[in-house]
């Protein structure tokens, strides 16, 4: 198993955020992380980040404990994209995908910056600094930043969120194709169910810092007798 | 430590100040201001006092000294603030960089923005009010190596501050040296200050630094075991600094706060 989370915890003073959570993603699956806003979903991403300490429980990478990894060692197999995250806004977008290229050190930067740029489309505004861009185009420019490093684990919380129909689906075009050509383990927390059930092999529900419930789209929605995925998170959301 | 990591966070502090011709004007406008301001006062005692009629200058190589520990300590802490302001804090605390490099990364960086600030101030001093601090000779860098490391002390601990409380912070960063300045003795000796203050004063690096100032510009002497003094007691506050911010960056982790640290 490429990723375990076993009985996770996270408790913030006297709050529970996330309570005792398993679960398992094979290696080169993209696993849905959904639940209604404040079930946990991010702070169990910020636990597998290293951002946030777990209060109790476990992550193992490849059956191997995170905390056995070094810090620098663990996190350059790592990325991470979120709109509510940015890249320094007076930089431009070549600079900072140059700094973040060589802080997870990549060997031919040019090269990888020139290949992600084209892949996203992002190279006629590369001298322009990243906070004069629109929301599509930051995006796509976090995007990149997040698949400089080609990760074997990549984090996408919410990344087409705020976006329109066009560069939303441009996006999400992006990712299925990126995951059919590379090897990359994805767990994606959204609360777009379209883009869910597009992109994912399997979905895990999230309500209250807990797992309701887990598998793949089509078993989710037949076992809850709804007609969709939407309906099923609906139906699990206000249990 | 990866030299080319820290090198790369360097990277990106440089290119946000050379991408701003206002952010350079900024950099450099107080300290100049500074040192016009100071360099009135100066000629002015220097021209009515007995205690500085002798040694033309002090006040106003005091007052460039002390502007150095300010600069280097704000340079550190507004590096980091910029990642709170961009919003750019989660992506730095998930990229494979030690902490260590962080810290030596923003240590290294301070003194460009310091120096960027200082340097056209210092030259000035010297043709309008006929100061310059290379009188100091060769202690000077010495000096300034103890003031640099207490200036990225504070910064350290203001950041450490900032992992702690977040953003609210801030105002902590502005006031922190202000806070210090009175039992610094950088105007003045310490015999000024009563007995029990010049305990504490004693204790902190500044008042070595800047009574080994005034003994070397009015005695042309230098005692290095001040010197000495003064950097050992400068790289323990460094020391305690560092502990302290790891301290702050490990209780951010459980208090969860790097993961929604933004304006």
């Amino acid at each position: 198993m490429f990723i375990e989370i076993k009985k996770l915890t996270k408790i913030y003073n006297n709050y529970l955020a996330v309570n005792e959570i398993n679960f398992l993603i094979e290696k080169n699956r993209t696993v849905g992380l959904l639940g209604p806003n404040g079930c946990g979903k991010t702070t169990t991403i910020g636990m597998i980040l290293g951002l946030v300490s777990p209060t109790n429980g476990e992550i193992f990478i490849e059956n191997k404990n995170i905390n056995s990894f070094k810090r620098d060692e663990i996190l350059k197999r790592f990325n991470f994209a979120s709109p509510y995250v940015e890249l320094p806004k007076k930089l431009t977008v070549k600079q900072n995908l140059e700094i973040y290229g060589r802080l997870y050190g990549i060997k031919n930067l040019d090269f990888r910056i020139n290949e992600i740029s084209s892949d996203l489309d992002i190279k006629n505004f590369f001298k322009r600094k990243t906070g004069e861009l629109s929301s599509g185009q930051k995006n796509r420019v976090s995007l990149a930043k997040a698949l400089i490093n080609k990760p074997e684990i990549l984090l996408l919380d919410e990344p087409t969120a705020s976006l329109d129909p066009d560069i939303g689906d441009f996006i999400r075009s992006y990712i299925q194709e990126y995951k059919t050509k590379n090897k990359v383990t994805i767990l994606l927390a959204s609360h777009n169910m379209a883009e869910v059930e597009r992109l994912c092999n399997s979905i895990i529900m999230m309500k209250k810092g807990e797992i309701l419930d887990s598998g793949t789209c089509e078993e989710l929605i037949k076992k809850h007798g709804r007609n969709n995925l939407e309906e099923t998170f609906l139906k699990l959301a206000r249990s | 430590m990866n030299f080319s990591k820290i090198y790369a966070l360097g990277l990106r502090h440089i290119y946000l100040i050379m991408n701003s011709f206002p952010r350079v004007l900024d950099l450099i406008y107080w300290p100049t201001v500074q040192i016009f301001l100071w360099g009135f006062i100066s000629k002015f005692f220097t021209l009515n006092s007995e205690y500085y009629s002798n040694t033309v200058g002090v006040i106003l190589t005091a007052a460039i000294l002390y502007d150095f520990l300010f600069r280097a300590s704000i340079s550190f802490n507004m590096m980091f603030l910029e990642e709170i302001w961009s919003r750019n804090f989660t992506n730095l605390f998930i990229a494979p960089i030690k902490i260590r490099e962080i810290i030596a990364a923003l240590t290294l960086t301070a003194i460009i923005r310091t120096l960027i600030g200082l340097v056209p101030a210092v030259l000035i001093a010297i043709p309008l009010f006929g100061v310059s601090v290379l009188k100091l000779g060769v202690p000077l860098i010495f000096l300034l190596l103890a003031l640099y490391f207490f200036g990225i002390t504070l910064g350290l601990l203001v950041t450490s501050g900032l992992l702690r409380y977040g953003p609210s912070f801030e105002n902590i960063a502005w006031a922190s040296l202000f806070f210090l300045a009175p039992l610094g003795c950088i105007y003045y000796p310490i015999e000024i200050l009563p007995t029990y203050l010049q305990y504490i004063a004693n204790i902190l690096p500044l008042v070595h630094i800047f009574e080994e100032m005034r003994n070397i510009l009015m005695t042309s002497n230098a005692e290095y075991s001040n010197i000495l003094k003064a950097i050992l007691i400068s790289l323990i506050y460094f020391v305690f600094g560092v502990v302290v911010f790891y301290v702050s960056y490990f209780g951010a982790k459980k208090r969860g706060t790097l993961i929604n640290m933004g304006e």
